[in-house]
């Protein structure tokens, strides 16, 4: 292991114009980056912006379509995770991949040679962690760690391959700030030590922290290299989210009307470990409005759409109110019958499901809003298939849903053209109240501007729209209010116009937390 | 070198249509080679097996009579396996409604009314609902694994009769036989034609089956079950409660159980004894799979089952091979069944994987 990290030196990997298709969809687009021996060296960018798509070909997981990759000056082929444990690559995936019934020791033990006896890897285990201010006892219990820990074991088994460079993929979006201090300290000692660090994360203040150097994507593509700690935040957000403003296209503003949704003082605790408990969310739209709530994912989107849908009703009754009436504890269809309309982020499962067909698919949101047009024989509650195939019908012309048969199975449509068949199951009851999760994600660009432009004339028409997204341009097109979900927090809504990008990427970073920056302070 | 299922971007539909009798066939030639190396005349053994029950009017009542406990469970089952709810436990619940139901004629043998036999069938159903009812409380409550709990509590189920038949309900003119006083004549479940010996059950293994078909095509329940059973997650969003699924499932797998086992201890034995089922809760299971999880097509693998018995007892007293064999021929049968749905979903790929990186994972 050198000690040297001169830039005179040959960087430890390189890329060179690295893409990977899906599709005709590039995730990575002519991708370069150097990483120098001994560096932290930061990958940002947003969810979605392909830096997964990155690492897991670098980690040999997915194989590029065009690029090569250089490992110390060598042009090499990581066909396989093993492969690149064997350069010196190792990873800990930001979901861990433990089994939670056997102890520390043996978990490790099952990633290395199977000749190593189990006392043996125990031994080295313990010692490596305590080296690295690791402490962890080889025979706990999974079940029983905390998920700071459980990292620690991940992190723990790529040391023990004794990797050159090692890729943490969003190693803080689990930890504490304690937690996240204590692996700072590990990796400062693994750059000592000349190793380098491969650090993915959209925090910009952990990046300006410890990291040497950052490289920033953007759909794809390397947007800015810097030294972070050259950089301010607003800098590094712009490199992030983009400096081209997306114009707002709505033509002729709406008057809002009466409050339809109200949310106050909700707060909802986590129901797993990796869920965000929601902290005093306050929300009010009123007919004629679109709010949308940016973020980054993983913020308490999914957990606030659960308690506004009433998938999972929250214990307060007046926490959540449509059109007046509280409904904090009724559930999804009650809420439905109100006159509110649903789109969760996830199509399969969960908004769908696959392997039904449309027809069917449509009766899973509508069973009982729209009863009496679906159902019939009273109690026994026959369904009418043919009244729903119709509908079904009626909503694929309507939102020109391009599929092929009469009636397929969800599973076989593309992403866009389900999502508008889910989007248009709901505007097809003009729901008063719409409230819309991630509604483009992974939606190609036709079908996406067709779903914006549907909620924006839903709002026109009298309703009030709540979107959640992550996409910033998204945003700005759609929304009449915007507001920023962190760390499980709302921030005020406001009005579209009087927020720039940058504000919001710094917000959505979490640095409206910190005081250090005066000009987002106010966004709480 | 490693083999992997690798998923079919399409499924057959000829396939899955074709995989029952696939799986049938199948079955049947490896039967064949199990009978050669008995040293018996495979084909002959077959004939005695599988075409000789169907060839008389007495055996076909027979045939009935072992088909009407494998549809109503394997009905049942199938309702339940839908909703993603593992009930292995029919045996048990089989033993439970069967009990329950004989508390009348055992308690009261004296008491003659026509009202009798429906309570006992509603008993039976009760209490088979009620036993299925502690692995869906257990489920529900305590997140247990179904599999296991209802699999267990079939022991408890068998020790119980056990226990019962030898102690409190023996018969005391019973000459110490583990056996109750025979039902008296409005207890017992009456034949459907004087030709033979089948019973109502298997009248209400028919209405079941249509009725659960009914459901599960043309009911908003019947969507529920698929629903559930397929993502909890959008069983949700649409406002079915999973919870309430597993009650739903268990419930109803259970009363059909329950109603078997005691129309089979009432039509078929007459009175209640340590040993009343050849494993029918357990064979439900192949019938359910056989038929695809569709209550018409458990009617016909239900029949096809109860052959299997019929033809072990032919087998055991004409060529005399151990009626185990009917045991092998339903272990084959469920081998094949799933194998064949399997292979029709995914593709057997054989990896061999790259000396470089074995060494590497070293």
């Amino acid at each position: 292991m050198t000690l040297s990290a001169g830039p005179a030196t040959v960087p430890l990997l390189s890329v060179e114009g690295l893409t990977k298709l899906f599709g005709s969809f590039a995730a990575c687009n002519a991708i370069d980056l150097d990483i120098a021996p001994g560096e932290i060296h930061a990958l940002l960018g947003e969810n979605g912006a392909g830096k997964s798509t990155l690492v897991k070909m670098l980690f040999g997981v997915l194989q590029p379509s065009a690029g090569r990759i250089l490992w110390e000056g060598q042009p090499v082929t990581i066909a396989s995770p093993g492969e690149a444990r064997r350069l010196g690559i190792g990873m800990v995936f930001q979901h861990f991949s433990l089994f939670e019934a056997l102890t520390v020791g043996e978990n490790i033990a099952l990633s290395l040679d199977p000749k190593i006896s189990l006392a043996r890897i125990s031994d080295e285990a313990a010692s490596l962690s305590k080296a690295y201010g690791l402490p962890l006892d080889p025979n706990a219990h999974v079940a029983d760690l905390s998920v700071g820990e459980r990292q620690r074991i991940e992190i723990v088994r790529a040391l023990l391959q004794n990797p050159k460079l090692i890729i943490l993929d969003e190693p803080t979006s689990v930890l504490t700030p304690q937690e996240a201090d204590r692996l700072f300290e590990t990796l400062f000692k693994l750059k000592a030590e000349g190793r380098s660090v491969l650090y993915i994360s959209h925090r910009l203040e952990e990046v300006r922290r410890i990291c040497d150097r950052a490289t920033v994507l953007r759909h794809g593509k390397v947007t800015g290299a810097c030294d972070p700690k050259q950089e301010t935040p607003a800098s590094l957000a712009r490199m992030m989210v983009g400096s081209d403003v997306a114009e707002v296209h709505r033509d002729g503003s709406v008057a809002p009307g009466d409050i339809r949704l109200e949310v106050s003082n909700l707060s909802v605790p986590a129901r797993t470990p990796f869920a965000i408990s929601l902290r005093n969310i306050a929300i009010k739209v009123r007919a004629g409005e679109v709010l949308a709530i940016a973020g980054v994912a993983g913020n308490g989107q999914s957990e606030l759409f659960d308690a506004l849908s009433g998938e999972y009703p929250v214990a307060d009754d007046e926490a959540v109110r449509i059109r007046g009436k509280a409904v904090g504890k009724t559930g999804i269809n009650g809420r439905r019958l109100l006159g509110a309309g649903f789109v969760p982020e996830e199509r399969h499962g969960h908004a769908a499901v696959s392997a039904m067909p449309l027809s069917d698919n449509l009766l899973l949101a509508r069973s009982r809003s729209d009863k009496k047009a679906f159902l019939s024989g009273g109690f026994a509650s026959i369904v009418r298939h043919d009244a729903i195939r119709s509908a079904a019908r009626r909503i694929c012309e309507a939102m020109d849903v391009r599929k092929s048969g009469e009636d397929p199975i969800a599973g076989s449509l593309s992403g866009g053209n389900l999502q508008k068949f889910i989007v248009g199951r709901e505007l097809d009851r003009q729901p008063s109240v719409l409230i819309v999760n991630q509604p483009t994600w992974g939606v190609d660009a036709g079908a996406a501007s067709r779903i914006r432009q549907a909620l924006i004339d839903l709002a026109k028409a009298g309703s009030a729209v709540v979107v959640i997204s992550q996409d910033l341009d998204e945003i700005f097109e759609v929304a009449t209010n915007i507001a920023v979900i962190s760390e499980g927090r709302l921030s005020e809504p406001h009005p579209a116009g009087s927020l720039t990008l940058e504000r919001i990427g710094l917000m959505m970073g979490g640095i409206h937390d910190s005081h250090s920056i005066p000009e987002a302070a106010h966004a709480h | 070198m490693r083999i992997e299922l690798e998923k079919r971007p399409r499924v057959s539909l000829l396939f899955s249509v074709l995989s029952p009798l696939l799986a049938l066939v199948l079955t049947l030639v490896f039967g064949a080679i199990m009978f050669w190396l008995l040293g018996k005349s495979p084909l002959n053994a077959l004939y005695v097996y599988f075409v000789e029950p169907l060839l008389e009017v007495w055996s076909l009542h027979e045939l009935a009579i072992k088909a009407a406990p494998l549809i109503l469970i394997g009905v049942g089952l199938a309702v339940c396996y839908r909703s993603n709810n593992w009930n292995i436990g029919a045996e048990g619940q089989f033993t439970i409604g069967a009990i329950a139901g004989s508390i009348l004629p055992v308690l009261y043998p004296q008491w003659h009314s026509w009202i009798i036999l429906p309570l006992m069938l509603v008993m039976g159903m009760a209490g088979g609902a009620l036993y299925a009812g502690i692995p869906a409380l257990l489920k529900t409550r305590f997140n247990t694994n179904e599999i296991l709990t209802s699999l267990m509590l079939v022991y408890i189920a068998q020790l119980f009769l056990d226990w019962l038949v030898r102690g409190p309900w023996r018969d005391p003119q019973g000459y110490n036989f583990p056996q109750t006083k025979s039902f008296q004549v409005e207890a017992v479940l009456p034949e459907m034609l004087a030709s033979g010996r089948a019973h109502w059950a298997f009248v209400f293994a028919i209405v079941a089956a249509v009725a659960l078909w009914f459901m599960m095509r043309f009911m908003l329940k019947g969507f529920e079950v698929s629903v559930l059973g397929q993502s909890e997650r959008a069983g949700r969003f649409a406002g079915f409660s999973a919870r309430r699924m597993v009650w739903f499932a268990m419930l109803l797998s259970g009363a059909l159980a329950g109603l078997a086992g005691i129309s089979e201890v009432s039509g078929s034995i007459g009175h209640v004894q340590p040993s009343i089922s050849p494993g029918y809760g357990f064979t439900a299971i192949i019938v359910a799979f056989l038929g695809r999880l569709n209550p018409l097509g458990i009617v016909a693998s239900g029949l096809v089952l109860a052959l299997t018995y019929l033809g072990g007892e032919a087998a055991q007293l004409s060529i005399g091979i151990s009626d185990k064999v009917s045991r092998v021929f339903q272990g084959l049968l469920l081998f094949f069944v799933l194998s064949c749905d399997t292979l029709i979903h995914y593709r057997i790929k054989l990896v061999f994987s790259d000396v470089r990186t074995v060494e590497a994972k070293g």
